[in-house]
Formats: structure tokens, C-alpha cells, sequence
């Protein structure tokens, strides 16, 4: 019976590929895939990472990109890339929020403190479009989980790529998008017609990008404190990649280590389950 | 087979005052203890307290969210990511509830095609059957509802383009239709006012549910659960008592796929979402693919597959109610299709046609993807309006065993078992695997 059914499957397949394989490739952008430290089944944040990738927040995105849903606190979290709380202070110290009212009702500037996340960068909507020549910097703060990889291969390997996805608990298709595109910008090929203010990108959707190359400076544009780091715009595309994708997923430590203890319990409980529903079913033809 | 021995003997004098006046302890008993079920039940059939768990889970994780979520057009976004970030374990019931719903519908769908196989749907279970395909419907009327609530860019294009489909009906009574969607929207478009009633009817349909699935349980245990064979039971030793057989072996089951749950929850959350609903609700902005939860892709791909948007509508909520006239459509004499040989092809068909529909639901309705999804739509419904009424007339099924006893005691490994519950035997392999020939 299975057998037929395979074979019915497999006779159904080969029909299908014949007539679709013409297009099924084409489509998606293939994003390469990286390696993480907090990829698969139990990886982790690397905390140095995550401190370097800050870094590459601070000195090539900020200045663009805000991070509204980050409080200056969570950067010493356990799990995230801990700094030291006296460092934070300083940094915090750096940022002006708004006090509350006085007794008069006026609103005054106050420097900000642990507990305040980090400032909007924009009054609103139309004035950031009007600052960037019509683009909308998109906030950060989630932005890992908000971007990912499409499959771009055949049909009938999708259902495969998906189960090892599942399997290889694959969850990083935001931090290699922004990898990609950080990487991505190229000269444009000589037959593209490119709008005015527009920037060629190998891997952003439609290859026209609003945003500049900001890794413009190329290798060394950022200096970094430890020296056994490659200071390449690569290295800087992974670095904020990793960090933008910790505060998109604050608690992927936590939530990785709890899983397995959890795995655990439950395996050791099905063993055991099994084991008696064996005996009480001893007894009985079934 | 309601009509079991009661063995419940209250101990203690409390019991008993309270047996005297209101026998709940008793009828729990008779109905979740002493219940016979049928010794030959495989593991397709610990679906339904493995979904009665899910319903559970998603109830009581559902209520600590309500706690903390705001339903507000500038405020859900950010609530959800409080509750991820702030709340303690918040990413936990946050990831629990989400993924929740996903398995809901793998355990439906699988219970679902068991009752199909099994034909757990024919006298005397039409109502039963009747009442899962009501408890699936308000199932996809919940799982909509509730993945509008992170008011991302899927949960509005989400909710725009399906509550859009009711303006269809202006092509039947014009006007109905737009009237149908203002009021959905509560205004003239989607906004925060449709987000807050979504909310609360997101709330109060896990209740319908369990209500609806009470009388499920209710229905089921006054015809008695069907099984592999299709035979009824007919004497005592044709089942076991619930308690401890069923019990344990739902349990066993029921862990296993809690493992399953647990590995969605804390290694892949968002492997079953879709990145463009962490994108906050943009009206102005739609996203290049609008894609629903991928539970309701067959019958997105066969609202897609019909040139008109009526048509389109039509078939898909079909799609739906013709399920409720399987027992009549089927014109089989056996119940299982263990025993029709000419139904079992059409029938893994049929699991094919649904699983493909899903594959065209999520890709884009252009090219040969929409060729194939009217290809498959067609079988969908030529299955239960063509198929399963002319193959039952012309079939000759195989020899059915005369009892439930019978077909589990003539296994070769046998030697003189008495055919009585409890008596020896060496445990027999699963019932389920598939028979010889």
C-alpha cells in the first residue's frame, strides 16, 4: 500500500516538474547563509559580538536608524552583550530625553538613565522622509526578525529544505539578510536604469536601495578595540548583524537553555510513560 | 455501547453525601473510567485528548496575554514586544500561545483525516462529525482572529483582504456585501475600532469552542468510539475500560507531542510565523506577498483558483460545509478503508490534493502554480461529490472480521488466548501496522 502510494506520489511529482520546472527557479533573491554563534539547537549570543556590533550601531547606523523598543538597561542583561552598568551610565548620560512637566507644565530636556529606552530620532514619519530624500529609515529594534531568506529552489525539494529547517531549528534568515545587503552594494550593471538617489544593491529586492552604502569608508573604516578582529566591512556586517539580531531576540540564551532542560524532562517522561503503558496493556491483545 | 458496568464506589462519607445529591463524581466515572473503548485503537485515535490539551494550553496562556496586550491600532505592536521583552516569561506564554495554534491545527488535520479513513463519520456518528466540522470552523475563525491582534503587516493585510471578500456578496444583493464589510470593520476601513472587537471575539470563541466540543464528547460517548476495523463492538470483550488502557497510552502519545510543541517553542518560535508581521501595520504600505497562516493555505489557494471573486468565495466556504455531507455522500458499506480497496487510492489522493493545495496557497497566483490549484481544487470537491458516492455503489470490499475480538486475536503469534479483557497474551504488535497480504 505504501508503496503504490509513493509510486502514485512520485508519478504525480515527475508530472508536475515537467511543467513547472520552467519557472520555479526564478523569483527570489538567494541569500547566502552564514555561520552563527547563535544558530541550530543550542547555539548562543557571543557577548564580544554583540559589544562589536554595537559598536557598528553606534558609528555607521545611528545616525539613521533609531532602536525605540531598547532601553539603555537591556544592554547589560544577561544573555545580551552585558556591559558594565558604569559604562552605561555614561553612555545613557550621552542621550537626551524629556523630563516630566514641571509646575509650570514646560517640558525640559533631562539626560537619560538606565531605565529610558533609546531616544526617536524623528518628530515623526514626514520628518524623517523629508531628512532622507523621501526614504523612511525603518527603527531597528526588531528588524532582525522582521527581515529573512526565501527558498529559491525547486518545488519539490521545498518540503525537504523546510523539514531540515525545522529540524536544524534554522532561525537566522534576518541576520544573513542584513549580512547580504550590508555586503551587497556593487556597481550597477551597465544595462539598469538607475532612479535618481538610488543605490545598487546585489541583494535588496528590485537591486535599488535608498539607503547609502554604510560601510563606504570599506576595511578599517571602523577600529576596533581587540586586534584579533578582521577589521573588514564583512566582519562589520556580521558584528551588527549579530546585534541587531539580539535586539530583535533578547532572550534566545534563556530560551535555548530552558528548551533543552525541558526536551529533557519530557523525553525522560515519554521513556517512562512508555514503559508502563507497555505494562498495562501486557495483558491485553491489542 | 454507552450501557457499561458502574464500578464507582464512593469511600468516605463526603463522597457518599455527595453521590446522594449529585452524582458528578459518578457519571465522571462511568464516562472517563469504566468507558469501554476498543482494544484495536491505534495511535491515530489520541488526537482528541491531545487537542482537548491544545484548547487548554491556548486558553489559559491566552488569558495571561490578555493581561498584558493592548488592542489599540498605536499600541498592540508594542505590547506584544513588552510582553517578549518585560513581562516575566512573557517570550515563553507569548511563544507558547503562538505556536499554540499551529499545533492545534497539525493535531486537527490529523484527527481530521483519521475520522476520513476510518470513516468515523457514518451512522450512527453523523452528528459527532457534524460537530467537529462546526468546532473546525470556529477553530479558523479563532486562529483568524487572533493573528490580527499582533497588528503587524500580515495581521492587517491579513485581516483587509479576507473581510474584503464579504463585499462579494454585492454581486448577489447589491449593497449586502459593503454593508457586511463596514460593519466588520466597524468604519470604512480597517482600523484600531476593527482591531479592538477582533480582540474581544478572539476572546470569546475558545468558549463557543468549548462548548461545542463538550457535546463533541457527549456525542462521542453515546455512539462509542469507532476503530481500524469499522466494526462496532459487540461484546465485552471487544473493548477495554478507558481507565487505565486509554488513559495511558494517550498520555504516552500525548508527550510525544508535547515534545514536538516544546521544540517549535523554544528552538524555531518563529519558523511557523511570517517575517513581515514584525513590520508594525502600515494602511499605506502592502507587502508583495500577502500570505494567511499557513493552516488555512488549501483553502486560500482554492479561494485563488477561481477566476471570479464570488466563485472564488463560494468554493472556499464549500470547501468547508461540503464536509458536513460526508456521511451521505459516502455511499460505502464498510466503514474503514482498511478494507476498500478501490476507495484507498482515491483516498491518498485526496491527502495529496490537500497538502499540494497548501504548496500553491503560499506561492504567488500566477503561471502553471494557478493551472495546478484549479487542477486540485477540482479533485477536492470531485473527491466528495463524485468519488466517494459512485465508488462506494461499485466496490467490493474485503471480508470485514465479525468482531473487533476476532480481527485483533488472529494474529499469527496467538496460541490459546481466552478472549477476555485482562486475560494473558504477549502484547501484539500495534494494531496500526499496515495489514498482510
Amino acid at each position: 500500500m505504501i508503496k503504490k502510494c509513493l509510486l502514485s506520489i512520485a508519478v504525480a511529482a515527475s508530472v508536475v516538474t515537467i511543467t513547472t520546472g520552467a519557472f520555479a527557479a526564478g523569483g527570489h533573491i538567494e541569500i547566502p547563509r552564514n555561520e552563527w554563534s547563535f544558530s541550530g539547537i543550542g547555539g548562543q549570543y557571543d557577548k564580544a559580538q554583540l559589544q562589536r556590533g554595537f559598536q557598528v550601531y553606534r558609528e555607521a547606523c545611528s545616525s539613521c536608524h533609531g532602536m525605540n523598543r531598547i532601553a539603555f538597561r537591556n544592554l547589560a542583561q544577561s544573555g545580551g552583550p552585558e556591559f558594565p552598568e558604569e559604562e552605561l551610565k555614561a553612555l545613557a548620560a550621552e542621550y537626551e530625553v524629556d523630563a516630566l512637566p514641571n509646575d509650570d507644565g514646560e517640558v525640559s530636556k533631562r539626560p537619560a538613565v538606565l531605565s529610558d529606552k533609546f531616544p526617536l530620532l524623528y518628530a515623526n514619519e514626514q520628518e524623517a522622509r523629508s531628512i532622507h530624500n523621501g526614504a523612511l529609515p525603518p527603527d531597528l529594534s526588531v528588524i532582525a526578525k522582521a527581515r529573512g531568506t526565501a527558498y529559491s529552489g525547486s518545488w519539490y525539494w521545498h518540503p525537504f529544505a523546510m523539514l531540515s529547517d525545522i529540524f536544524n531549528a534554522y532561525q537566522e534568515g534576518g541576520a544573513d539578510y542584513i549580512v547580504a545587503v550590508l555586503t551587497g552594494y556593487k556597481e550597477p550593471p551597465d544595462d539598469m536604469e538607475m532612479s535618481v538617489g538610488m543605490n545598487y544593491n546585489k541583494y535588496y529586492p528590485g537591486h535599488q536601495i535608498a539607503m547609502a552604502n554604510p560601510f563606504a569608508g570599506g576595511d578599517n573604516q571602523i577600529e576596533y578595540q581587540s586586534t584579533a578582529i578582521p577589521s573588514t566591512v564583512k566582519q562589520y556586517a556580521k558584528d551588527v548583524a549579530a546585534f541587531l539580531s539580539w535586539t530583535s531576540d533578547p532572550t534566545l540564551n534563556q530560551r535555548k537553555q530552558t528548551g533543552w532542560q525541558v526536551l529533557i524532562y519530557l523525553l525522560i517522561t515519554a521513556v517512562l510513560l512508555y514503559i508502563a503503558k507497555r505494562r498495562v496493556w501486557a495483558s491485553v491483545k491489542h | 455501547m454507552n450501557a457499561h458496568d458502574d464500578t464507582y464506589q464512593p469511600n468516605g462519607s463526603i463522597s457518599k453525601w455527595i453521590d446522594e445529591r449529585l452524582p458528578i463524581m459518578r457519571l465522571m466515572h462511568g464516562q472517563f473510567v469504566d468507558f469501554p473503548t476498543p482494544r484495536n485503537l491505534n495511535y491515530m485515535w489520541t488526537f482528541g485528548g491531545i487537542l482537548v490539551f491544545c484548547l487548554v494550553t491556548q486558553i489559559v496562556t491566552g488569558i495571561v496575554l490578555a493581561m498584558h496586550y493592548v488592542p489599540h491600532a498605536d499600541l498592540a505592536f508594542d505590547s506584544v514586544q513588552r510582553i517578549k521583552r518585560d513581562v516575566n516569561y512573557g517570550w515563553l506564554i507569548q511563544s507558547i500561545h503562538a505556536v499554540g495554534a499551529s499545533m492545534f491545527f497539525i493535531a486537527v488535520y490529523l484527527h481530521i483525516f483519521r475520522g476520513l479513513y476510518y470513516g468515523s463519520y457514518k451512522a450512527p456518528r453523523e452528528v459527532l462529525w457534524i460537530l467537529g466540522v462546526l468546532i473546525f470552523l470556529a477553530m479558523m475563525a479563532t486562529g483568524f482572529l487572533g493573528y490580527t491582534l499582533p497588528w503587524g503587516q500580515m495581521s492587517f493585510w491579513g485581516v483587509t483582504v479576507i473581510t474584503n471578500l464579504f463585499s462579494s456578496l454585492d454581486e448577489i444583493i447589491p449593497g449586502l456585501g459593503s454593508s457586511v464589510v463596514t460593519w466588520l470593520w466597524g468604519g470604512y476601513s480597517v482600523t484600531g475600532t476593527t482591531l479592538n472587537r477582533f480582540f474581544s471575539l478572539h476572546f470569546l470563541l475558545p468558549f463557543v469552542i468549548f462548548g461545542l466540543v463538550a457535546l463533541h464528547v457527549w456525542a462521542l460517548h453515546v455512539s462509542g468510539q469507532n476503530n481500524p476495523t469499522g466494526v462496532e463492538m459487540k461484546v465485552k470483550s471487544d473493548g477495554v475500560p478507558m481507565s487505565p488502557f486509554a488513559v495511558m497510552k494517550d498520555l504516552f502519545a500525548l508527550v510525544v507531542f508535547v515534545m514536538l510543541f516544546a521544540w517549535f517553542v523554544f528552538l524555531v518560535p518563529d519558523y511557523l510565523g511570517h517575517a513581515d508581521n514584525y513590520i508594525p501595520a502600515d494602511p499605506l504600505v502592502t507587502p508583495a506577498h500577502i500570505v494567511p497562516e499557513w493552516y488555512f493555505l488549501p483553502f486560500y489557494a482554492i479561494l485563488r483558483a477561481i477566476p471570479s471573486k464570488l466563485g472564488g468565495v463560494i468554493a472556499m466556504f464549500s470547501a468547508i460545509v461540503v464536509l458536513v455531507f460526508i456521511p451521505w455522500l459516502d455511499t460505502s458499506r464498510v466503514r474503514s478503508t482498511k478494507y476498500r480497496p478501490l476507495y484507498k487510492p482515491f483516498f491518498w489522493l485526496f491527502a495529496f490534493t490537500c497538502l499540494a493545495l497548501g504548496y500553491l496557497g503560499a506561492m504567488p497566483a500566477e503561471g502553471s502554480y494557478v493551472f495546478w490549484a484549479r487542477v486540485f481544487t477540482f479533485y477536492y470537491f470531485a473527491h466528495f461529490l463524485l468519488v466517494m458516492p459512485i465508488v462506494g455503489v461499485f466496490e467490493v470490499p474485503r471480508k470485514l472480521p465479525r468482531s473487533i475480538s476476532e480481527a485483533v486475536l488472529k494474529e499469527p503469534i496467538s496460541e490459546d488466548v481466552p478472549v477476555m479483557v485482562g486475560a494473558g497474551g504477549a502484547p501484539a504488535p500495534a494494531a496500526a501496522a499496515p495489514e498482510k497480504r
